[in-house]
């Protein structure tokens, strides 16, 4: 891996991605990087936008992810990708999750929810690579294994050897859930 | 040893274990929270919840009196309400060092204003040190320590959410022996009535001052990082990093140890740099100090702004000229936090807005009531505000007394609540106070307190009864109602508000995210959904409304049955049924 890699997480409060991205800070541990992550807690934690940031690389000083500078955005949720989707530099890849969450201004008819945010997505990223990791949850069983889905979805993206990702999860998650676990990265390993 | 990855939070709270401390306290707090939770976990250490910052600071004062190393966490609001201890603490001193940390929030991630608890410090004559990250975050728990006891003082440890919050590596280490120090007793140190206090005024908090401005100069905590010496920064706490980050051929004077300033050494190194910048977060605490010492600043606050967090891209705009943020974010409508679904305060604010109340409100999960659809707030201030704030309404305007509701959290009351209404009755006032009782302090990831019979640590413990203490303080009209019973909860409000005398309501039922949900979850049964929106009116995030008819999420719903009962055609009804 050449320089500081740069990963934003988004979604919606609840929806993992705090586990998420203790998975990928412990695979970024054992090869050795430098590594910082930052979120907000309070809050956003009751439904509202989330996002959490983390960088890698020999020697990372600012947790802070800015506009135009990760070189990967992991959606949990459609608008959310496109909320955040300003922030991927040029030759930036994104996962997006197909599932839709209205947010309360939607609900309440105060806002519209961009009928085309994949779409918007996608002109703004070349490489966006879309799934409907609730669906695949749901064949597997649970649908709280979402952020797993994902993750595999990003692994498949990134320059670390599979094996690490696996150990990672396996440190990361408890023992009685780690076969489902398994089961949702490979599925979004192989999306 | 291994390096691990921590937030600050967590850092801090291995810097109390390795460090000797003791005694730990602190009342629950966006950002601080953790801190507490993590030093619970080392059953060496007394790790407590009080009921407010104020006593948290009060009881770790008695510990440090007593010979013990003492650590105390707050947000900064918090240390506003133990500011009455602390500043008669920093004339007593210590006798086992005492940190406080206080976590400040510039950007307000989660608070109600952006005060720059720096400037406590200074108010009230104490070493203040500024982390930078989470290795930092820990070392200076035992500076913070070490320098307490050296200088006889309380010691502010200050953290921002950007420290507090983001994890980074930390290198662990053995924990040092936790000993207590002999007490004897001292009363002219200890005993802080005005003879006393006026020797320790010339004698140990003046003269303390000129020497903690000699260790602010030669201390390693404040160091200089030689580089380029076109540009020069003198920082401190997190935005140095976002200075090595922008700016990586910069000199630097980075500071730790921030109360008083080593302005020699800044002198020294503004003489050797072409262009002397101040780069600190919120208020201008360094460089007003540097400039009234007559250092001549090229750029600081008037370049970079007093509001809010920095970022590494706002230093190189400002200080290099570049403009990296090309870049416009698509147009999206926001997503606010919301009330969880079966939320006990939906029904709560419901019933409220349906009464037409004026409802002054408090800080918690519930402030969220005051956010469409629900909107049933008028005031929020600070904890402990709603019930004083109703009263001083009703004085002013008697003809709005029947309209009047205070609303305050179960862990709300506890910490400032109590006062409030021992005001109310002592002054005749005749408002209906509230207390949405979820059992737990919910808004901070649930956190015990002194009503729901667990300590910090997991003990079983005593219970405050609600209802005893508030017929105890002289209301004579007290009546619990489960708030996921409109009708019941309609004919409370409504029969309370009309009585001329105090009265409370106490709406009980616990969290939604800490009970194990057996309602069947509800649907709507589209065939009788004539489409009149009713049910959007309680601001459940499940349910939502497309080609004229309800919708209710069942990964969402948990069957609390409000939308059930404000629906006045049967059209939602338990999954089985259909």
């Amino acid at each position: 891996m050449k320089g500081t890699k740069s990963i934003l997480l988004v979604g919606v409060g609840g929806q993992g991605t705090i586990l998420a991205s203790k998975i990928l800070t412990n695979v970024a541990i054992k090869q050795g990087y430098d590594v910082k992550m930052t979120e907000i807690h309070g809050m956003a934690q009751r439904g509202g936008s989330v996002v959490t940031q983390v960088r890698m690389g020999e020697k990372v000083h600012s947790p802070l992810i800015e506009p135009g500078q990760a070189d990967y955005i992991v959606a949990f949720e459609q608008l959310e990708a496109l909320r955040w989707i300003h922030f991927l530099n040029d030759a930036g890849t994104v996962i997006v999750n197909t599932q839709r969450i209205n947010p309360m201004t939607v609900i309440i008819g105060s806002a519209e929810y961009p009928s085309d945010a994949l779409e918007q997505v996608k002109a703004a990223a070349p490489k966006t690579i879309s799934l409907d990791a609730l669906e695949i949850a749901k064949k597997l069983g649970n649908i709280r294994v979402v952020n797993v889905v994902l993750l595999g979805a990003m692994a498949k993206q990134m320059d670390i050897a599979k094996e690490d990702w696996l150990s990672a999860l396996e440190a990361t998650v408890p023992a009685r859930f780690l076969e489902l676990n398994r089961q949702a990265f490979q599925a979004g390993y192989d999306a | 040893m291994t390096k691990v990855l921590l937030t600050g939070n967590e850092a801090i709270a291995r810097g109390a274990y390795e460090n000797g401390v003791a005694v730990a306290t602190a009342y629950p707090g966006t950002p601080s929270t953790e801190i507490l939770e993590n030093i619970a976990n080392h059953k060496e250490i007394h790790a407590q919840w009080s009921p407010n910052e104020k006593v948290a600071l009060e009881v770790a004062i008695g510990a440090s009196i007593s010979g013990a190393r003492a650590l105390c966490a707050m947000k900064h609001v918090g240390v506003n309400v133990a500011a009455d201890p602390l500043f008669t603490f920093t004339y007593t001193g210590v006798n086992g060092g005492l940190v406080l940390v206080s976590a400040d929030d510039p950007g307000m991630h989660s608070s109600q204003n952006e005060q720059d608890n720096r400037n406590y410090a200074r108010f009230a004559k104490m070493g203040l040190l500024e982390p930078t990250n989470s290795q930092e975050a820990k070392d200076m728990v035992g500076y913070a320590l070490n320098i307490s006891e050296q200088f006889d003082m309380p010691v502010m440890l200050r953290t921002t959410t950007r420290v507090s919050h983001s994890k980074t590596l930390v290198e662990l280490a053995e924990p040092k022996a936790r000993t207590l120090k002999p007490y004897t007793k001292d009363a002219r140190k200890y005993v802080a009535v005005p003879a006393n206090a006026k020797g320790r005024t010339v004698f140990v908090v003046e003269e303390r001052l000129q020497k903690m401005a000699e260790f602010s100069e030669t201390t390693e905590l404040n160091r200089i990082e030689w580089a380029d010496k076109k540009i020069g920064i003198v920082t401190s706490g997190i935005v140095y990093e976002y200075v090595k980050e922008a700016l990586p051929n910069a000199s630097i004077l980075k500071l730790g140890y921030t109360n008083p300033l080593p302005l020699k050494k800044i002198a020294s190194f503004a003489a050797e740099v072409e262009q002397l910048w101040i780069v600190e977060e919120l208020d201008p605490f360094m460089e007003d100090q540097i400039r009234a010492v007559g250092i001549p600043i090229y750029g600081g606050k008037a370049e970079l702004g007093r509001i809010g967090e920095y970022t590494p891209s706002l230093l190189r705009k400002a200080i290099l000229g570049i403009d990296s943020t090309a870049k416009a974010p698509a147009a999206t409508p926001i997503r606010p936090p919301v009330l969880c679904p079966g939320c006990p305060h939906r029904g709560a604010y419901y019933a409220l807005k349906k009464n037409k109340k004026l409802v002054t409100g408090d800080i918690g999960c519930y402030t969220l009531g005051a956010m469409p659809p629900l909107q049933s707030l008028d005031t929020t201030i600070c904890m402990g505000a709603s019930i004083p704030v109703a009263l001083g309404m009703e004085k002013a305007r008697p003809d709005q007394a029947e309209n009047l509701v205070a609303v305050i959290g179960d862990s709300t009351f506890l910490h400032s609540g109590i006062t409030g209404l021992i005001n109310t009755v002592y002054n005749k006032g005749t408002s209906t106070i509230m207390i949405l009782d979820n059992r737990i302090t919910a808004m901070t990831g649930h956190q015990h307190h002194a009503a729901t019979g667990k300590t910090l640590q997991g003990e079983d413990t005593s219970q405050v009864d609600f209802e005893a203490l508030c017929r105890a303080v002289g209301v004579k009209r007290v009546r619990v109602v489960d708030p996921g019973d409109l009708a019941a909860l309609d004919q409370a409000i409504k029969e309370e508000t009309a009585v001329r005398e105090p009265s409370v309501i106490i709406a009980r039922r616990p969290c939604a995210l800490i009970v194990k949900h057996t309602e069947p979850r509800l649907q709507v049964n589209h065939d009788a959904c004539v489409g009149c929106r009713m049910c959007m009116g309680i601001g459940c995030p499940a349910i939502s409304f497309t080609d004229k008819k309800s919708t209710i999420d069942p990964s969402l719903c948990v069957g609390c049955g409000l939308c059930q009962q404000v629906c006045k055609f049967g059209a939602i009804v338990p999954e089985e049924v259909q």
